[in-house]
């Protein structure tokens, strides 16, 4: 089993530390797992990229050659990065900001923004993403998140991967 | 000097066994791992994090950490630190690595262990920062003047991170000589899972100490083979250091072409003479094979994944891979060269070890190279291509 | 005085390195004097004594010492000594350098040093020039100056060794030229004592490069010429306030001394109980 994820969008949305959760939670779970990012000069801002290839074995290859699942945050860092999807791969865009025909438009600033903060947008596509890949446990998923953000926020951001499993759940039914 | 290798210690301050970290701290890890406990470096992407790693951990296992004034300053104190003791280490990219060079040909004059970790990024000059290549690799070999000999691993993972770092100290105290870890900004940032070494996993091989009184040492005689033990300062040894040509007591002999001579072919037969015992690759042949790979580093990992979809089509083809690259490995190349027509060598840069394996090969095989550069890795589909339809030529020097 | 000189010589100097290969009337030959008689009066223990140097005359100094000698890369010895001093604390680390040596290529490493206050001990033969590779011109060429790659005269202003020393941070700076003896070693034991960067700039004769260049004349009138071109800080302070403003000689003396904390010392400190 080879899974290949990219995550796209602006520097400043927490992609770079969503590859790095999703990869931690894949070891923990026993997979081999390698994550890249790159990003433009901007501290925020530009079209930044992180990518996760999750494997049953040794990864060699360490970059998303047919990416599975491919999540675009922004407009740009959708035209830069949203290319080279895998036969059978999903696409899936924040609704907010992304034109994409063809690709499952899901609201995560939105609703971080209902959970009180707009910066735990990531965390809900985390919890989104978690669940469409189905690999590991969800508490596998959300204790990686909690090692990785702030003390003092861990309720938040266990309500943000809760969400965005909830998200799943509801587009999965209609 | 400093107090024996706590592993207990330094293990309880790295944290789990299995971790999923950066190329970078892996290889801060790994010097911790391999006994070191001075560190003198200088800012540079897409090393720093290697540093700043360091600084965190040194301190708390008795180290000592600092930054210097630049990187030619940071080689200073790392061959200065070396001499009382320590195992001293510094990390850099390539323009870093080239102010370096003059430095490095001290470490090897002088017989100074020491160990160098050079994350490659896309050059010449300040290039691309942030983007990966393996453009100093000749320079590694060749980049300080004069005759010399260098010992220099290639990392094609994390975990390699933390062992060839480790493995790097060792051979830096055994042959009394600087080790060069050339990684690159692709290992360097990217995440991987690593497990870190069991007690019984680390062995610290320490330099060898005199084995004769103060008077009686001679502090640059070979006795181990070609290697002289080496007496630190401050232990009543009064050893005489320089980069000047000298001889076996250390003492200038600079108008003795026989002085020189004994000196320097001493110091290059004693890596090159271990050659066998250096040589540390890893092979992947198929019977049958008409062509074959030769890789290092990031690229290996591209050369891996183009393998695996050549034999998925049913095409066959070798695969050597160089961990350790200087000493050049020429007996296990050939021997790699000798059923294959063809052998493509992927590089991240315009043509650098394909040469000398050109040299090696000596026409056995013809020798064609995938030359990527630009800051995006080699993909294993341009490695298939070049396999199916051809590489690039090489041609001598270029 | 025959009896210590032969002492300073049996203990100190490695004599299969005998004979120096210093030119007549150079005052590097002083220095060596000097600093072994300032380590031997401060009671040092050699085995625990590192002498460092660079490329240049006085950097063959360490080569004729009977201890642990770290003869490095040109300008670079203080960045090796600061390695040496960092890794053991406990060695006493003496850098022999030059103008050149120090100031030129090893300007920046020069100025770190004093402004971490690494407990080094810093003694700069000043000679004006680049002396061994012939006389070219230096960071410390006096203006007008004459040397091989100055021919018509230096047009850059020279460093103030000294101001440079303090303004960069060292807690103990001293100037004095090798015709005075007694005060340079007293001079040396101070630094020597001194925790921290301490500096003592030492104005000698180049007979052979910038001496013969500027015609100073023979050794003697080279000597002569920096016995009347210096003034010691304790009697120029003693000239009325005109006289004082127009002397144009070079002030000699312990020019700063004060108490800052040195760097291994606050670097114990910080990481103590980590």
């Amino acid at each position: 089993m080879q899974k290949e994820i990219r995550i796209c969008g602006f520097g400043g949305q927490g992609i770079v530390l969503a590859g790095v959760v999703l990869g931690e939670a894949a070891i923990r779970a026993g997979y081999w797992a390698v994550q890249t990012q790159s990003y433009g000069p901007e501290a925020r801002g530009g079209a930044a990229r992180s990518e996760i290839i999750i494997s049953s074995e040794p990864v060699d290859y360490p970059r998303v050659q047919a990416a599975d699942v491919l999540v675009a945050l922004s407009q740009p860092g959708f035209d830069k990065f949203g290319r080279g999807l895998a036969e059978g791969g999903i696409v899936i865009v924040e609704q907010d900001l992304v034109e994409a025909g063809g690709a499952r438009a899901v609201p995560f600033a939105r609703t971080a923004e209902k959970l009180g903060r707009k910066i735990v947008g990531n965390i809900v596509m985390l919890g989104y993403v978690g669940a469409l890949l189905d690999l590991f446990p969800p508490e596998v998923l959300t204790e990686a998140v909690l090692r990785n953000v702030p003390a003092g926020t861990e309720d938040l951001n266990r309500r943000a991967v809760l969400a965005g499993r909830e998200l799943f759940a509801a587009g999965a039914r209609s | 000097m400093t107090a024996g290798f706590d592993y207990e210690k330094i293990s309880g301050i790295l944290g789990p066994r299995e971790q999923f970290t950066q190329g970078d701290v892996a290889c801060a890890y790994g010097a911790l791992l391999g006994g070191c406990t001075f560190f003198a470096g200088y800012p540079i992407t897409p090393a720093t994090e290697i540093a700043e790693a360091l600084s965190r951990l040194l301190p708390r296992v008795g180290g000592i950490c600092t930054q210097m004034e630049d990187e030619i300053a940071s080689i200073s104190a790392v061959i200065g630190a070396s001499w009382t003791g320590r195992r001293a280490m510094t990390a850099t990219s390539g323009p870093g690595f080239s102010l370096m060079q003059e430095n490095i040909g001290y470490a090897c004059m002088s017989e100074t262990p020491c160990v160098i970790i050079d994350v490659q990024r896309s050059g010449p000059s300040t290039g691309q920062p942030t983007e990966p290549a393996q453009g100093d690799m000749l320079q590694a070999r060749w980049g300080t003047h004069g005759d010399h000999e260098i010992i220099a691993l290639a990392p094609a993972s994390v975990q390699e991170c933390v062992d060839l770092t480790r493995k790097a100290f060792n051979l830096a105290e055994e042959y009394r000589t600087p080790v060069l870890v050339m990684t690159d900004g692709e290992v360097g940032h990217m995440r991987e899972k690593i497990v870190l070494p069991a007690a019984d996993e680390v062995e610290i091989r320490r330099r060898s100490g005199p084995s004769t009184p103060p008077g009686a040492f001679v502090p640059f005689q070979a006795t181990r083979g070609k290697i002289p033990e080496m007496a630190g300062f401050g232990t009543g040894f009064h050893t005489y250091v320089t980069g000047l040509t000298h001889d076996e007591r250390g003492l200038p002999a600079t108008s003795s072409a026989n002085a020189h001579t004994r000196l320097v072919r001493r110091l290059c037969e004693k890596i090159a003479d271990a050659t066998p015992a250096l040589t540390d690759v890893e092979q992947d042949l198929q019977e049958g094979a008409e062509a074959g790979l030769i890789s290092y580093g990031i690229s290996a990992r591209s050369a891996a994944g183009a393998v695996k979809r050549l034999r998925r089509d049913g095409l066959k083809i070798s695969h050597l891979r160089l961990v350790t690259v200087f000493p050049f490995p020429e007996a296990v190349v050939q021997a790699f060269a000798a059923p294959l027509a063809r052998i493509i060598v992927p590089e991240l840069n315009l043509g650098q070890i394909c040469h000398v394996v050109r040299e090696a090969v000596d026409g056995a095989a013809r020798i064609e190279r995938v030359a990527k550069i630009g800051g995006e890795i080699i993909t294993p589909l341009e490695i298939v291509r070049a396999v199916r339809e051809g590489g690039e030529p090489v041609r001598a020097a270029s | 005085m025959f009896n210590q000189a032969r002492h300073i010589r049996d203990k100190y100097i490695r004599d299969e390195m005998w004979p120096s290969i210093f030119c007549t009337g150079c005052g590097i030959g002083n220095v060596l004097n000097y600093t072994l008689r300032a380590v031997d009066g401060v009671g040092l223990d050699i085995d625990r004594c590192v002498f460092c140097s660079g490329i240049g005359c006085s950097s063959r100094l360490p080569g004729y010492i009977e201890a642990d000698g770290l003869h490095t890369t040109h300008g670079r010895a203080i960045a090796f000594a600061t390695g040496v001093k960092l890794a053991e604390p406990d060695l006493h680390v003496v850098v022999f350098t030059g103008d050149g040596d120090m100031a030129g290529i090893g300007g920046n490493h020069f100025i770190h040093a004093a402004r971490r206050n690494v407990d080094l001990t810093v003694i700069c033969v000043n000679n004006y020039n680049y002396g061994m590779t012939g006389g070219q011109v230096s960071p410390t060429t006096p203006e007008r100056g004459l040397t091989t790659t100055s021919p018509y005269g230096n047009v850059e202003q020279p460093f103030d060794l000294c101001r440079l020393a303090i303004g960069a941070g060292a807690p103990f700076v001293a100037r004095w030229t090798v015709g005075y003896p007694y005060e340079t070693i007293e001079a040396i034991a101070a630094a020597l004592r001194k925790p921290g960067f301490a500096f003592v700039e030492l104005l000698m004769p180049c007979p052979t490069g910038y001496g013969k260049e500027n015609r100073l004349g023979d050794s003697e009138a080279v000597w002569r010429w920096y016995k009347e071109h210096t003034i010691s800080r304790r009697d120029l302070l003693q000239l009325s306030p005109e006289d004082r403003a127009a002397s144009r000689k070079i002030v000699v003396g312990t020019l700063w001394d004060v108490d800052r904390p040195e760097y291994t010392r606050r670097w114990a400190e910080l990481v103590q109980g980590l």
